[in-house]
């Protein structure tokens, strides 16, 4: 499904949680929502969902309004960081209920997914780990496979393996039923090279929606003697730097032509790619 | 020339150029679906269509439409030429250095090269 958001405002009381974004996102792509906390990434997922309502701006998926618009949330999949949201009942009880929900529900892989993750259908949800209640969620969300599916930091408690075993199902589960999936997560490093695209939120407002290997290349670090880096760095968007003694580094944000690197390597200057979770950090406000 | 920013892409493009210059893949033999490669290396199939293109572009691929992508069959004549071209600059000049850097006499490093060329 593609998603269509237009000066999407929400409010909550007095605090506005989203502050006019306005976004495209053709379908059967991987999404990656990056924001720091209170950063807007949770509101403005539950505005997809028809969770919460517009407080202003348009909200469309498929074309369609979002809020009370049953034919198209029954189309919708949100997972929250906290897995599986209702605490009544056994695994079977959280499956059955999803089975129910979604029309595309696939129950053979439902059941392969809980072998994988180690859950039992008898397993109580109230007393399962905070790992394994993130692993029932994902499942739920996998065999869902609604056409917009997202998961709102949906590995909590998860341990590496079994994060490594999320992203490998959901990577294969996706190239086999392309639909559009957004993901949200702070392990930005370990999950990125999932996106297709990644869209960074920060106070409310949209400041980056790009290719994700188009935002890796843009951010470079240019590193050496101070005055020839600072020279050469100079008019270009700064997003930091550190010096230790006489070398500096400074990372930049922007295209560099094969002219412009060829200038690089003759004054000494080493160039080298940002980790999108340092390209994150500086492209989004501290908050303190 | 492979954008050099680029991890993933760099990653897939080495790969899949080893294996033509080991004849692991040879000429007109299919490679792996982007599918699998992403699969492998738990990467968006975009990104690694996106890599296969870049060789499609460099001529060491070619694509049949419907079936998949092929090794060209001069890929690894046109990959050997483009290595000897650059063998001196990147591989021989920056040994060079190295010894001089930390006092290697270069008879010494002559003296290696002709021991090795005659086993």
């Amino acid at each position: 499904m593609r998603v269509e958001v237009r000066d999407l405002v929400l409010r909550y009381g007095e605090k506005t949680a989203l502050d006019g974004i306005s976004l495209s996102l053709p379908e059967n792509k991987i999404y990656g929502l990056l924001g720091r906390n209170g950063s807007g990434k949770t509101s403005l997922l539950s505005v997809l969902a028809g969770f919460r309502r517009e407080s202003a701006g348009e909200v469309l998926v498929d074309g369609d309004p979002v809020f009370e618009n049953a034919a198209v949330t029954s189309r919708i999949s949100l997972i929250r960081d906290v897995g599986e949201t209702t605490d009544l009942g056994t695994v079977d009880d959280a499956l059955f209920f999803a089975e129910w929900l979604r029309e595309d529900w696939d129950a053979e892989f439902a059941r392969e997914l809980l072998e994988r993750f180690k859950l039992t259908r008898k397993m109580t949800v109230k007393t399962m780990s905070t790992g394994q209640r993130s692993a029932l969620g994902v499942i739920i969300g996998l065999a869902g496979r609604a056409p917009l599916t997202m998961f709102d930091e949906s590995y909590l408690g998860m341990d590496a393996p079994a994060r490594a075993e999320f992203y490998d199902v959901l990577l294969a589960d996706y190239m086999a039923n392309p639909r559009t999936i957004i993901m949200s997560s702070h392990l930005i490093e370990e999950v990125s090279p999932l996106f297709e695209q990644v869209v960074i939120i920060d106070l409310g407002r949209l400041v980056v929606h790009e290719e994700a290997q188009t935002l890796l290349a843009r951010g470079i670090s240019v590193t050496g003697a101070a005055a020839p880096v600072d020279a050469f760095t100079e008019g270009l968007t700064v997003l930091g730097s550190r010096q230790l003694g006489a070398t500096k580094s400074v990372m930049v944000y922007g295209d560099l032509d094969e002219a412009r690197r060829r200038e690089a390597a003759a004054a000494g200057l080493e160039l080298g790619p940002i980790a999108m979770q340092d390209l994150f950090l500086h492209l989004t406000v501290d908050p303190r | 020339m492979f954008d050099d920013r680029s991890p993933i892409y760099r990653q897939i493009a080495d790969r899949i150029k080893a294996d033509v210059l080991s004849e692991t893949l040879k000429g007109d033999e299919q490679v792996m679906s982007t599918n699998q490669y992403a699969a492998f290396y738990r990467i968006n199939p975009a990104t690694a269509a996106k890599a296969f293109q870049q060789l499609v572009d460099e001529g060491v691929l070619y694509k049949k439409r419907g079936i998949g992508m092929f090794v060209s069959p001069d890929a690894r004549e046109s990959l050997r030429a483009a290595r000897r071209e650059s063998f001196f600059a990147e591989v021989v000049d920056p040994m060079v250095a190295e010894a001089k850097a930390i006092g290697v006499p270069l008879g010494e490093v002559v003296g290696r090269i002709n021991e090795l060329g005659s086993r």
